[in-house]
């Protein structure tokens, strides 16, 4: 993929906008994208819109405010993975020769209040089955009882992340908090506080694809599920919760993307991870190989995750502080990487970073890893 | 007359109480919950159905507050993952009946009733120590 160059990125805040539709938002993220890229939406060839609550057409929406263009428009779903999955299309259609510029973006205008998701079959919803927090929790609490880690390193996570989002102006949450606060935050489901969970939002995000130029090399991307295995099969709620006999999702996805960048691990210098709930970030550094399993309380004792540390992870404030909007969030994570790689992070900058990774994984166990090299 | 169980695929309710129905391949050697129509560890298509064991152990534990959507039964309730009894292993998620319901507890599966997907009383299963 060493011919497909980001040439420009634009952001729509997360958060809570009244008023605002998710087209709206779409518009303001490509605007920026356009514009950074020197380019009009009449100057893309295709364009790839991932989204999960969005609704028929929603990237037909976006760019239809803009211009008409009698464009290929791919409206793209793959839950929390789904920008990740329609960043992958796009570079693909660039990689293969199809095109050589295209528009990705991201949009999501979540409803409030717990995520009701067609994943689940009625039968298991009225069962009481279908409560994604617990699912979250039982993971952590699998990560308690395996590891050396406690609640207090999992406060740490989310110390971490809000600390971060401070210096981030697109952040729903930019205040930070101590691990007093997040162990004493109202408790949702044990392990889980209400501070350890990310919340569902609002936002866009956008990129400009081109083959060649002098933008960052899109250098590697993968978009993997789960293998058959202990985790009882794709439509099992236990999905992900016991992977123990197989290769997580994450992992195989992040062999091919370094694979694809001719990289490894320790290349490289900044990282957006998925973090929906503070367990599921320190399990994520693990399955990208940034660290061993049961390194992950050393990393948070000594700080190495922080900007400034020796690898930070979620220089963004990660979902943590960002929200998560489903369709925007894995784009979201891309122009916070573009941006630290182009040295133009501001507060939150990490110095002199080359390589950079993006991480999603969400519903399907879709996973997708992105490698990003300035 | 008893209430019908949540999903006749699922759950049995007879006079022996109710039973879990899972499913089994020979040629994969696995069990599995729900029965699917191949086995998910291998897709081998010569699932058959067996009847699943009322007793297990906690492996994970936590509890939730909130109603999940299209749940209409009371909260909070407990919530987990039990190994059942038998070979090879099955961990199946499950609510938990009681408080404090620690990984390692040996729990029995119980009927349980609960408005069901149209909102009309059926049975529903869980596990207590």
């Amino acid at each position: 993929m060493s011919d497909v160059k980001i040439s420009g990125v634009g952001l729509h805040p997360f958060g809570r906008f009244e008023g605002v539709t998710g087209t709206d938002m779409g518009v303001v993220a490509v605007r920026a994208a356009l514009a950074e890229a020197g380019i009009g939406i009449r100057q893309v060839q295709a364009a790839f819109c991932g989204t999960a609550y969005g609704g028929v057409a929603a990237g037909h929406r976006v760019v239809g405010a803009l211009a008409g263009t009698g464009i290929p428009i791919y409206d793209v779903e793959a839950g929390c993975a789904s920008g990740g999955a329609a960043l992958q299309l796009g570079a693909a259609s660039i990689a293969s020769g199809q095109h050589d510029r295209v528009l990705v973006f991201g949009i999501e205008k979540m409803p409030k209040g717990v995520i009701r998701s067609s994943f689940f079959a009625p039968w298991q919803e009225a069962a009481g089955l279908s409560p994604a927090p617990a699912y979250f929790a039982l993971r952590a609490q699998r990560l308690l009882l395996e590891t050396d880690l406690t609640p207090e390193h999992l406060a740490q996570v989310v110390v971490k992340n809000r600390r971060h989002g401070v210096a981030n102006p697109d952040a729903m949450f930019q205040k930070a908090v101590t691990v007093e606060e997040v162990l004493a935050a109202r408790m949702i489901c044990e392990p889980l506080t209400l501070f350890m969970l990310c919340s569902p939002n609002e936002g866009a995000a956008a990129v400009v694809l081109e083959r060649d130029g002098d933008g960052i090399t899109l250098a590697g991307i993968s978009l993997r599920s789960h293998l058959p295995g202990s985790v009882l099969g794709e439509d099992s709620p236990l999905c992900g919760i016991d992977d123990t006999t197989i290769t997580p999702p994450t992992t195989l996805a992040a062999e091919e993307a370094y694979a694809q960048a001719g990289l490894g691990p320790s290349d490289v210098d900044v990282v957006e991870c998925q973090d929906t709930d503070a367990g599921r970030e320190v399990l994520a550094w693990a399955e990208l190989g940034l660290c061993p399993v049961g390194e992950q309380a050393r990393i948070l004792e000594d700080g190495s995750a922080l900007v400034g540390g020796t690898l930070p992870i979620n220089p963004s404030g990660g979902l943590l502080s960002k929200g998560e909007p489903l369709g925007a969030s894995a784009l979201g994570q891309v122009v916070e990487i573009v941006r630290q790689l182009r040295g133009t992070a501001g507060a939150r900058q990490v110095e002199g970073a080359t390589v950079g990774l993006a991480h999603v994984i969400g519903r399907g166990a879709n996973a997708c890893v992105t490698v990003l090299v300035r | 007359m008893p209430l019908s169980p949540i999903d006749p695929s699922v759950l049995r309710v007879d006079d022996e109480g109710i039973t879990l129905l899972g499913g089994w391949s020979p040629t994969s050697r696995q069990r599995h919950f729900p029965r699917s129509p191949v086995c998910p560890y291998t897709g081998a298509d010569d699932v058959e159905p067996i009847d699943l064991p009322r007793g297990g152990t906690v492996w994970l534990h936590t509890s939730v507050k909130l109603p999940p959507p299209g749940y209409g039964g009371p909260v909070p309730y407990q919530f987990g993952v039990v190994e059942l009894d038998g070979e090879p292993l099955l961990r199946i998620i499950a609510r938990l009946a009681g408080e404090g319901v620690a990984p390692g507890t040996r729990v029995e599966l119980i009927g349980e009733e609960l408005p069901g997907p149209d909102g009309e009383p059926v049975v529903t299963w869980s596990f207590q120590p």
